[in-house]
């Protein structure tokens, strides 16, 4: 790594009167609208979230029920307490809690380090700033250049873990396409876990980091014409990846909502056909 | 006639306040248009900067009802007229007169970008260059430098201090259309990490919110970037593979040695030349085209 200390940066002169009113702000539109809602949907989120995990109950509908369905809060569910058919070849003997708890560490993390979530919570907790023109509450600020912010630069490593999470949460739902005891078939359950794994994968595919490991980290694109072509396929997704970001946040919570519904007894999953 | 107000900032570094102008209203204007129109009447004094009156010279920033626009490309129809349209001064920069800035932070800003350095030409003296490489950075080519983006990014717009160590959106772009381009030898990547202030922007994309060109500043430019220093500096991964593969760019303390800094004058140089009168050691360096202009002296 090489360092600049033996250069000196050019002098920038400080300070100078600032034109305008010293207010916080002179918007008069509802500026805070966006960042209340943002505030309310993910606290509401990180609530059911954090309940949902730690109910260790109701979130595997099995062969009693004629049905193979995961909440996706508890895929891969690993520990020895896992209720019967919902674990996978191994177990981990050691975890005793909540299985859910052992894995959501993952899709914690990367939507932690997303970049989209990262704008949503340093505007809308942080209000830094709240809104465009709206100063921040803040005496001072260093931004993502220090501990802990400094760690969102792992972001790239969560987004791989994220495609292993894809590639379960697939299997489920392919899996959802059994129904012991009744053949193959789709139900309702079936089409809410293969729509939830369609938005996950839509979700990480449009990536900031997923672009860049793709092909934006190229200078020559004439050089790279496969990897230029995928990173040209992914760009206008990535362009969307707040709208992704929101709709798969929101379909995992109703997806482990109708799997909990369901294996709690309220009511049976529908086969359609 | 209908009459609006308009709610107009006067004043310079000694203080201000704003002033209300009751004006009759016109239909189809741009709040340009009033400004003139104030000027033409009730002030004839009120300082402000324009050019084109086409959104293409960038110098009519200013903040409408608090949001940084250009005031030749807001149409007073999409403002609510019922209260007073409040143009204030741009708020990150220190005032010269009523809506005029000094914007010359910007300008010490671009003289500290290496500018392009390119590999060896082909044979015959040329550089080549494939058109899907000649598209990428043409997004970048669009800025007008109106400022808008620096203006509202609230790194420095909330805290002066980081000025010192932040090169703001509007350079942020022309890095990445610089360090993404085919024929480049510079690598700024730790450049940017340490001094230019990369990792004190928090993607909350203002810059982009604000932008009358549509230039996706922080898509684009910003994570791009922040994610080609992960490779340079925080990826176990990518600098095994740096160590592997042969490096073919220049580090970022050579590539520091070719900024414009370093040879073309600041508003200091300038400030501290005039009592020591001696020959011009400035070599024009015109490979960033806003380096070497006019107002890079500041308006002193
Ligand atoms: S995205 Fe970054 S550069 Fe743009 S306004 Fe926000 S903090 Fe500033
Ligand atoms: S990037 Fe956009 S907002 Fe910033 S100076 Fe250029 S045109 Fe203006
Ligand atoms: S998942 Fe949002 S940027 Fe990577
Ligand atoms: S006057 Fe040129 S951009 Fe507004």
């Amino acid at each position: 790594m090489s360092t600049l200390e033996d250069v000196k940066p050019t002098p920038v002169t400080l300070g100078g009167t600032r034109g305008g009113p010293a207010v916080r702000t002179l918007r008069r539109d509802r500026w805070w609208v966006s960042p209340a809602v943002t505030v309310g949907v993910l606290t509401a989120f990180v609530a059911y979230a954090t309940w949902a995990a730690f109910q260790n109950a109701n979130y595997y509908v099995g062969a009693a029920m004629h049905r193979d369905l995961i909440s996706p809060f508890y895929s891969p569910c690993l520990a020895e307490s896992c209720v019967p058919g919902s674990h996978p070849g191994f177990v981990i003997t050691w975890w005793t809690i909540s299985p859910a708890i052992l894995i959501l560490i993952f899709p914690l993390g990367f939507r932690l380090t997303c970049y989209y979530y990262r704008k949503a919570y340093y505007r809308g907790f942080w209000q830094s700033p709240p809104a465009c023109g709206v100063a921040d509450g803040h005496a001072s600020y260093s931004g993502e250049t220090r501990f802990p912010l400094i760690l969102q630069n792992v972001h790239r490593y969560f987004f791989l873990f994220g495609l292993v999470f894809n590639v379960i949460l697939t299997i489920d739902a392919v899996m959802a396409f059994r129904m012991p005891g009744e053949g193959i078939g789709v139900s309702l359950g079936t089409l809410v876990l293969c729509v939830n794994a369609a938005l996950l994968w839509i979700y990480t595919l449009s990536c900031h980091a997923c672009r860049h490991l793709c092909g934006g980290n190229l200078d020559k694109f004439s050089k790279h014409p496969i990897r230029h072509r995928i990173w040209k396929t992914l760009s206008p997704l990535n362009a969307r990846h707040m709208l992704f970001a929101w709709m798969s946040l929101i379909f995992v919570a109703l997806t482990d909502l109708y799997v909990r519904l369901v294996a709690s007894g309220v009511f049976h999953d529908p086969k359609l056909f | 006639m209908a009459e609006l107000t308009m709610r107009i900032w006067r004043g310079d570094p000694a203080g201000g306040d704003f002033i209300d102008y009751r004006i009759p209203e016109v239909e189809g204007e741009v709040v340009l248009d009033v400004i003139h129109r104030i000027q033409a009447g009730p002030a004839p004094d009120l300082a402000c900067r324009w050019n084109c009156k086409a959104g293409k010279c960038g110098s009519c920033s200013a903040e409408i009802n608090g949001r940084p626009r250009l005031m030749c490309m807001t149409r007073m129809d999409t403002l609510p007229t019922d209260q007073p349209v409040t143009v204030a001064p741009m708020r990150t920069f220190p005032i010269i007169r009523d809506l005029v800035t000094d914007v010359s932070f910007n300008y010490v800003m671009a003289r500290q970008v290496p500018p392009f350095r390119p590999a060896t030409s082909g044979l015959d003296g040329s550089f080549r260059m494939a058109q899907v490489d000649v598209d990428r950075g043409q997004e970048f080519r669009k800025c007008i430098e109106c400022f808008l983006c620096q203006d509202v990014c609230h790194v420095i717009r909330d805290h002066e201090e980081n000025k010192a160590r932040y090169s703001g959106p509007r350079w942020f772009i022309r890095f990445m259309e610089l360090e993404s381009h085919p024929l480049d030898t510079n690598d700024r990547r730790e450049l940017l990490r340490q001094r230019m202030g990369l990792g004190m922007c928090n993607i909350t994309k203002c810059c982009t919110e604000v932008c009358p060109e549509h230039i996706k500043i922080t898509d684009n430019a910003i994570i791009p970037l922040k994610e080609r220093v992960v490779d340079a500096a925080y990826d176990p991964v990518a600098w095994l593979g740096r160590k592997i593969l042969r490096r073919s760019k220049r580090s970022a303390a050579e590539a520091l040695a070719d900024a414009p800094s370093y040879a073309a004058p600041t508003a200091e140089d300038l400030a501290s030349r005039k009592s020591a009168t001696g020959p011009s050691a400035a070599s024009p360096s015109a490979a960033s085209p806003s380096a070497a202009g006019p107002s890079a002296a500041g308006p002193a």
